[in-house]
């Protein structure tokens, strides 16, 4: 039996994601009827409730510009072959630095607050991935293990700050007071008609910069060089002479940073104050976006895209359709995560099959393949 | 002939939801809070009351259930932008998204209950969950046997402390060295979903000598009654009627009717004619507020007592008992 050439680039990046996307849309389809509603009316409502006019487009790039973010902080430690799961922490607790400079300087103009707010966020997001990445890197403590407790050590602190610290007297719940319009990011409906009333905002632009930076970062830079060589092999990359713990410590802070970036989105661009649970799971859909987006840059911002559109086009389900909610579409996402992630490779051997049947030349390396090991 | 099909069936598809999104025009909603619609009190209280519009009317209207807390504005928005009138949200919570959203709303009526938003467009609808808690609390006091009553609430919220002030007030009217136990189940949302931890604060409370212990919890304070239940003591319910959950250990529920609310906001809040921008308080006098009595705890409130609370309601109607309201000092000063 001759070996199976591997799959041109093309298909390798682009067909077999969608194949495995289809996939999963035609088994969720099967989910719908089976609970006795129509599927593609369910599939039309995501359609148009993602995409179907400005406030549903404005809707999904808001969450997308989530989803890039978290997405970018799990593919920078991923190649560095570190798994962060607790970018829901990081986030959460950037929030706080958030929080603190636009509410200490909201009487100014955004203008000032904005990058302020940024570096806030970076630092503390990613401070509360670099102990995690400090103590894998000296203490052998796994990360997989360390990020996800820290993000139920985020979530007390953030109960406590909330309560105790930023609730004003007249509130009821734990939420800050709101901030005044100088410690508020601009939305684009107040210069784009066409999506008014909609939370995306400037930070948008944030997670473009951020995709092209961290192409940048990871593949034409020294450090990149470095990060991936770690990934790929911790000891060539230690008896080539790089500390391997201090990279993992700035990767890990790094990646933190980019999580943190969820807070500038949602409470310098959206809540406009500091709310309970406001990062809303982006965190793990981040790794859900990191997996499909193959941890490229392009990969990562159709992947954040497309969940975008499931989170918003999910939301709109439940007004659309009565008796299915966002359950449902956290159904499709599971299953979308599971064919493109997990089983990724389903459809593979298939594919490379047809590919050499398709292609003449294959087909006749692989007879002479066959005649020269026959004849020897 | 497969393709004509699966295009008829999308044309079908885009056809049906032109239409409902047309039939929804101008009908109202009603979005229920954290701790879910069928919580068996303060959320489905709000349902009952859209239902019961719904059976009157023969009219349709929308519903949503609150997922997380940072979806208020979006749910607020689709609902707006969708032309639902009104909108109704129960919940103290929506203090902030409701502020941000009203404004860029004028032609919608907005009616939120238990907090107060100050727009020209919102109607907020207040309990005077004090008075209630009062006769609950005094009847508590009546039955008790061991001179100590309890309190498990659900989110340590200003508004459950008012629950319990006016609950404090009403068990010392009735004996002044009642002891009284007083816990809370958490301090986010969480709290209103939460009946495991809402169960071990009453077993708690019993082994410290409670033998009735009042719920003001919501979907939490099944948990409590589920715990006095199975020790053969006490509990009483809250918001909704819960007598029916446990006959014969729901001693009664402290009624907070959110269901003649949103029925009242689904009646008159759509029409500008008829709709009441502001604050209204609702107590006992007009029945927002009191104690439910049927046929599930007949037995176990006797004529006597009856009479007490019934003359005790009437203080408070008339002045002459006055019970304090935590929102005034944020205090409980026994």
């Amino acid at each position: 039996m001759s070996a199976l050439r591997p799959l041109p680039r093309w298909a390798d990046i682009a067909l077999l994601p969608l194949l495995n996307l289809l996939l999963a849309f035609a088994v969720s389809g099967l989910v719908v009827l089976m609970i006795g509603q129509n599927p593609l009316l369910a599939m039309w409502a995501i359609v148009t409730g993602s995409f179907g006019n400005g406030f549903n487009i404005g809707y999904t790039l808001y969450y997308a510009t989530n989803f890039v973010f978290t997405g970018l902080a799990v593919a920078v430690a991923a190649h560095a072959s570190l798994f962060n799961i607790g970018g829901n922490g990081q986030a959460y607790i950037a929030g706080l630095g958030v929080a603190i400079v636009c509410l200490a300087l909201d009487q100014t103009h955004w203008l000032l607050v904005a990058p302020l707010a940024m570096i806030a966020a970076a630092v503390f997001g990613g401070f509360w991935a670099f102990i995690p990445g400090y103590l894998q890197a000296k203490r052998g403590s796994h990360v997989v293990i360390t990020t996800i407790m820290f993000n139920f050590i985020a979530a007390a602190i953030m109960v406590y700050m909330l309560n105790r610290v930023f609730k004003p007297a007249n509130v009821m719940g734990p939420e800050s007071r709101t901030f005044a319009p100088g410690g508020r990011l601009p939305k684009l409906g107040e210069f784009v008609p066409f999506l008014q009333h909609t939370p995306v905002n400037l930070s948008i632009f944030v997670a473009i910069l951020a995709l092209i930076a961290i192409y940048i970062l990871i593949w034409h830079t020294k450090f990149g060089y470095a990060l991936r060589a770690l990934g790929h092999n911790p000891t060539a990359s230690r008896y080539a002479g790089m500390s391997n713990s201090r990279i993992i410590m700035i990767v890990m802070a790094m990646s933190g940073a980019l999580a943190g970036m969820v807070a500038l989105n949602e409470v310098m661009g959206v809540q406009n104050r500091l709310v309970l649970d406001f990062v809303a799971e982006a965190g793990f859909v981040g790794i859900a976006v990191a997996l499909m987006g193959r941890n490229h840059p392009i990969g990562i911002a159709l992947a954040a895209l497309l969940f975008g559109a499931l989170y918003q086009g999910g939301n709109e389900l439940q007004y659309v359709i009565q008796g299915l909610d966002r359950n449902m579409v956290v159904i499709i996402q599971a299953l979308v995560i599971l064919f493109t992630g997990a089983m990724e490779g389903l459809f593979r051997p298939g594919l490379q099959f047809t590919f050499m049947l398709l292609s003449p030349e294959q087909k006749a390396e692989a007879v002479a393949r066959e005649t020269a090991s026959s004849e020897s | 002939m497969k393709f004509n099909k699966l295009s008829k069936a999308v044309v079908g598809g885009v056809a049906l939801s032109a239409m409902l999104a047309g039939a929804a025009f101008a009908d109202p909603a009603v979005i229920y809070d954290l701790g879910g619609k069928f919580d068996k009190s303060f959320n489905e209280a709000a349902y009952n009351g859209a239902v019961r519009w719904k059976e009157e009317t023969g009219g349709n209207f929308l519903e949503l259930e609150l997922q997380n807390d940072a979806q208020r504005e979006q749910a607020l928005r689709r609902f707006a932008s969708q032309g639902a009138n009104p909108i109704v949200m129960a919940g103290f919570m929506w203090t902030a998204a409701l502020e941000a959203v009203a404004p860029e709303f004028p032609d919608t009526n907005f009616v939120v209950i238990d907090t107060v938003v100050d727009q020209p467009n919102v109607q907020s609808i207040m309990f005077d969950e004090h008075t209630g808690s009062f006769l609950v609390g005094a009847l508590a006091a009546m039955k008790s046997e061991t001179g100590n009553v309890g309190f498990v609430g659900g989110m340590d919220v200003p508004l459950i402390h008012r629950f319990y002030c006016g609950y404090a007030y009403g068990a010392r009217a009735v004996n002044p060295d009642i002891e009284l136990q007083e816990a809370y189940t958490g301090t986010t949302p969480a709290a209103w979903n939460d009946p495991v931890t809402a169960g071990e604060l009453a077993k708690a409370q019993m082994d410290a000598g409670a033998d009735i212990v009042f719920a003001a919890a919501g979907g939490s304070g099944l948990g409590v009654l589920q715990a006095m239940a199975d020790a053969g003591k006490y509990s009483i319910g809250v918001d909704s009627n819960q007598n029916h959950l446990h006959p014969g250990s729901v001693l009664t529920s402290m009624l907070k009717r959110v269901d003649n609310a949103v029925y009242t906001a689904f009646v008159e809040a759509g029409d500008d004619a008829t709709f009441k921008p502001g604050r209204i308080d609702l107590g006992l006098a007009d029945e927002g507020v009191g104690y439910a009595l049927d046929e599930n705890n007949a037995d176990l409130i006797t004529d006597e007592m009856q009479t007490e609370v019934e003359e005790l309601k009437a203080g408070v109607i008339d002045g002459s008992i006055e019970v304090h309201d935590y929102y005034t000092d944020n205090a409980c000063p026994l």
